[in-house]
């Protein structure tokens, strides 16, 4: 016997304000989830996935409204349904949990009562009857000494905790169906490979239909039943899980798997160029120890010792607090590191005071992770682009002319020196960045997560940019990422952080094929969808 | 947190002393022999010098300020020149009045202007939203004298409902005290509410875009608890902050009103002693203002960490 989808979408259309890009934010979609199973959509930014899912839980902002089609929840439109009824099916019948666990808790709420709010809106439990379910579901959800941390606030729990709170006041009132809407994006490798192991726990235990959102296809590879691959507001592609992911049919599926960096790095010639940077006895210390106020101390970067040849990328990996940025921003002396050599050519530039590290700046240049807002958005971007030459010297008019072959080198027109930012997207603004990092001639580029925001698409042509930039320049790159797979197809070397310390480093392909450290193993396993092939030297 | 609250209150010991120091200047740096001035017109030598011996004024500088120092240590704050009364109990009698207005007007201010302020943000666009602004840009741009009489003259002249001015002790009646008290703190709250309403307008937008909101609607919960629940209590530091600084501002800024409704209170006392002269008073003012000031913000600080309790000292 054939039971009953717990969501289908009909025909569903949402139609954007007047003046968007496009009349849909999605068009005409349909897909079902049955109970049990996990179906995740799958797109990069603006495809409609989280619009979806939303129309679904009826969160829609005011701007987009469904135009046509039925979100059927077990049977019942959601999009019929009048605000009590809705208000009476979230939680009991749908929840959702958030990409972003900190700013989706409530910040001055302790946890357990953000659980129990749940059931005081849908049950008439008693206070300590609430509180008791509240420490069953967190036991369930396997959240370490419950008893104790229903009292905690979001803030005194790891991005993990928060995760596995989140999901726990979802699932509090066993709803059929689940809504994750990225969920494990904003969490270390690690930790994301827990909690997606939590998903598919509850799912299968609690027999929970789950609507899975994400970009990642490697998360796809390791918790889908079943797939929609989204583009531009229309499904592309829809079917089971090994059909998509091994016999992709769509071209724009197959060139999303090949946008996914291989796991498997390429080989490499070893660099033999001059040092171009030497770091030795890094330390860098934060907190302070204070009168009638307890010590608190953070060794942020304990002894790190690396070197970056010319023309060579070097990428340091590690999860939240490893220290990898930390020592990025004591190279580019944006923090003052505690103790330690940093050498530029010779020039110790560690300890160097303010004033006399002036002219060593313009050598050591940063691109960061979020275009979106390390643009100055109320300057045109040729002011950007011109600020530091200027700053060190450089004639106006040469500083834009270099500006503007800078712009085509990134491939951009230059013609779009007069815009501004936020007429650019975010791929485009990252080239931006690293058009404003070249302005000044640095000989050393350091790419803060510099792709970690962008869809994957976009992710390798920039990707690409980089290294064709370090070739043709000379440059030494220092490659900050958390993402393994960009680090496979980038970095030369590799030295891999935890807690401040560097725990291995070695050449890229070493360090895959064979690593030395418990913890370099873990990471390299946690990494989603390791049985899948992706890349495109790969993908048929 | 209890070692918090030492620290901060130990921190207000240099600033008291600096406005100490400050005020005992003020009178000495003052042109002219203090004495001849607090002396008057028609005073001979004698008088000039007993007055000089009274006050200390013959010794040097630093000892006289550690003598008066001393002195306002002990609740002494000096004889009044204008009054001929002791300056503590001056003050004392005058505090009432002043504090009843700015608490009633505070209280006042805080019931309308949060919840109006909440509204606007929740309805943000709506004719409500820009109704309640409209009355904001209204509230700034009169004069607390202005609404004033013009309370005075509908609701006490044309209508009789209210007193017209005056003040009655809460001592002599709790009903009495508080009908002389309602045109006045109205008067004062206006341009209060508008501030503070449109302070909350801006916090409480800013934290309805947050995520735990949509957390909160994905419950199921119903839009007012949203709002009670997640939203205000998250937008509360920054309102806490605005009304904690206009309650020191009110304190020290209840002057035309308490002129305009002829209350005898600090602010009263204040105009009368400039006036007059009247050194002893107008320094215990000062300092009792300071004090005040520095209270209020050591209170406000206080109130973040349990407002917000990421916020750790």
């Amino acid at each position: 016997m054939e039971q009953q989808n717990v969501l289908e979408v009909r025909n569903l259309s949402v139609s954007l304000p007047k003046n968007a890009d496009r009349p849909n934010a999605v068009e005409n979609i349909s897909f079902t989830v049955a109970p049990g199973e996990i179906v995740c959509v799958v797109g990069e930014s603006g495809s409609g996935k989280s619009v979806t899912a939303s129309a679904v839980m009826g969160l829609l902002p005011a701007a987009l409204k469904p135009s046509t089609g039925e979100t059927l929840l077990q049977g019942e439109d959601t999009l019929q349904a009048n605000a009590n009824r809705l208000r009476d099916l979230r939680g009991t019948r749908m929840a959702m949990i958030f990409q972003e666990p900190m700013t989706a808790l409530n910040p001055v709420t302790r946890v357990g009562e953000q659980i129990s709010e749940v059931l005081e809106i849908h049950t008439d439990l008693s206070a300590a009857d609430r509180r008791k379910r509240a420490i069953e579901i967190m036991e369930a959800v396997h959240l370490p000494d419950p008893e104790k941390m229903v009292d905690s606030f979001p803030h005194q729990l790891s991005g993990g905790q928060r995760q596995r709170i989140m999901i726990a006041m979802a699932l509090v009132l066993d709803p059929a169906l689940l809504i994750a809407d990225e969920p494990t994006t904003a969490l270390d490798v690690t930790t994301q490979a827990q909690i997606l192991k939590l998903i598919k726990e509850m799912q299968e235990r609690r027999g929970t239909g789950v609507l899975f959102i994400t970009h990642d296809f490697g998360v796809v590879a390791e918790i889908a039943d079943r797939i929609v691959v989204m583009q531009n507001g229309r499904v592309v592609e829809y079917g089971d899980r090994d059909d998509v992911l091994r016999r992709p049919k769509e071209p724009y599926t197959q060139m999303l798997m090949a946008s996914v960096p291989s796991m498997t790095p390429p080989d490499r010639m070893p660099r033999t160029g001059k040092n171009a940077i030497e770091v030795s006895n890094l330390n860098k210390i934060y907190g302070r120890t204070g009168w009638l106020s307890k010590d608190r101390i953070v060794h942020a970067a304990s002894n790190v010792d690396l070197h970056v040849r010319r023309g060579e990328t070097l990428g340091i990996v590690g999860e939240s607090g490893s220290g990898k940025s930390t020592v990025a921003r004591c190279i580019a002396r944006l923090i003052d590191p505690t103790s330690g050599t940093i050498s530029l050519h010779g020039t110790d530039i560690g300890t160097l005071p303010q004033a006399k590290l002036r002219p060593h700046r313009r050598k050591v240049q940063i691109v960061f992770q979020d275009p979106y807002r390390s643009l100055n958005p109320r300057r045109t971007i040729g002011q950007s682009l011109v600020e530091a030459p200027v700053n060190f010297g450089v004639p106006i008019d040469q500083a834009l002319k270099t500006a503007r072959d800078l712009m085509e080198l990134v491939g951009l027109s230059g013609d779009a020196l007069e815009r501004y930012p936020h007429q650019f997207s975010g791929g485009q603004r990252q080239r931006i960045c690293i058009a404003r990092a070249l302005a000044v001639e640095p000989d050393v580029l350091i790419a803060d997560e510099a792709v970690s925001a962008l869809d994957v698409s976009v992710q390798a042509q920039v990707l690409e940019l980089l290294d064709d930039i370090r070739e043709r320049y000379d440059l030494a790159m220092l490659f900050i990422t958390h993402d393994l797979r960009v680090a496979a197809q980038i970095c030369d070397r590799l030295i891999v952080m935890k807690k401040g310390v560097v725990v291995e480093q070695g050449p890229t392909k070493e360090v895959y094929s064979n690593p030395q450290h418990d913890y370099t193993r873990l990471l390299l396993d946690a990494a989603p969808g390791r049985d899948v092939t992706f890349g495109s030297d790969t993908a048929a | 947190m209890l070692s918090y609250l030492l620290r901060r209150l130990i921190a207000t010991i240099p600033v008291m002393l600096l406005v100490a120091v400050f005020v005992f200047m003020l009178l000495r740096l003052t042109p002219g022999d203090p004495a001849a001035i607090i002396a008057g017109d028609y005073a001979n030598d004698a008088q000039i010098a007993e007055i000089r011996t009274k006050l200390g004024l013959d010794k040097p500088l630093p000892v006289q300020f550690m003598v008066w120092l001393g002195n306002m240590f002990q609740g002494d704050f000096g004889e009044s020149f204008f009054y001929k009364k002791q300056v503590g109990e001056l003050i004392a009698a005058r505090l009432e009045p002043t504090l009843s207005l700015s608490l009633l007007t505070i209280i006042l201010t805080v019931c309308i202007a949060v919840p109006l302020g909440t509204l606007a943000a929740y309805r943000q666009g709506s004719w409500l939203d820009r109704g309640i602004m409209g009355f904001s840009v209204l509230g700034f741009s009169l004069p607390v004298f202005v609404i004033g009489y013009m309370l005075i003259y509908l609701f006490s002249i044309k209508l009789g409902w209210l007193p017209v001015q005056g003040y009655q002790r809460i001592s002599d009646g709790v009903g009495g005290w508080l009908l002389r008290l309602i045109l006045p703190s109205i008067a004062l709250s206006v341009i209060f509410v508008a501030f503070i309403a449109r302070m909350t307008r801006t916090s409480v937008l800013e934290v309805l875009g947050e995520d735990y909101i949509r957390t909160a609607r994905a419950k199921g919960q119903t839009e007012t608890r949203v709002l009670m629940r997640h939203a205000v209590r998250n937008a509360a530091v920054p309102i806490v902050t605005v009304i904690g600084l206009s309650f020191a501002i009110l304190i020290g800024g209840v002057v035309v009103t308490e002129s305009v409704f002829n209350l005898p209170g600090l602010g009263l006392l204040t105009v009368e002693a400039v006036l007059a002269r009247d050194f002893p008073t107008i320094q215990a003012v000062i300092l009792l203002f300071s004090f005040i000031y520095v209270l209020i913000n050591l209170l406000i600080d206080v109130s973040y960490t349990v407002l917000d309790p990421r916020i750790r000292y």
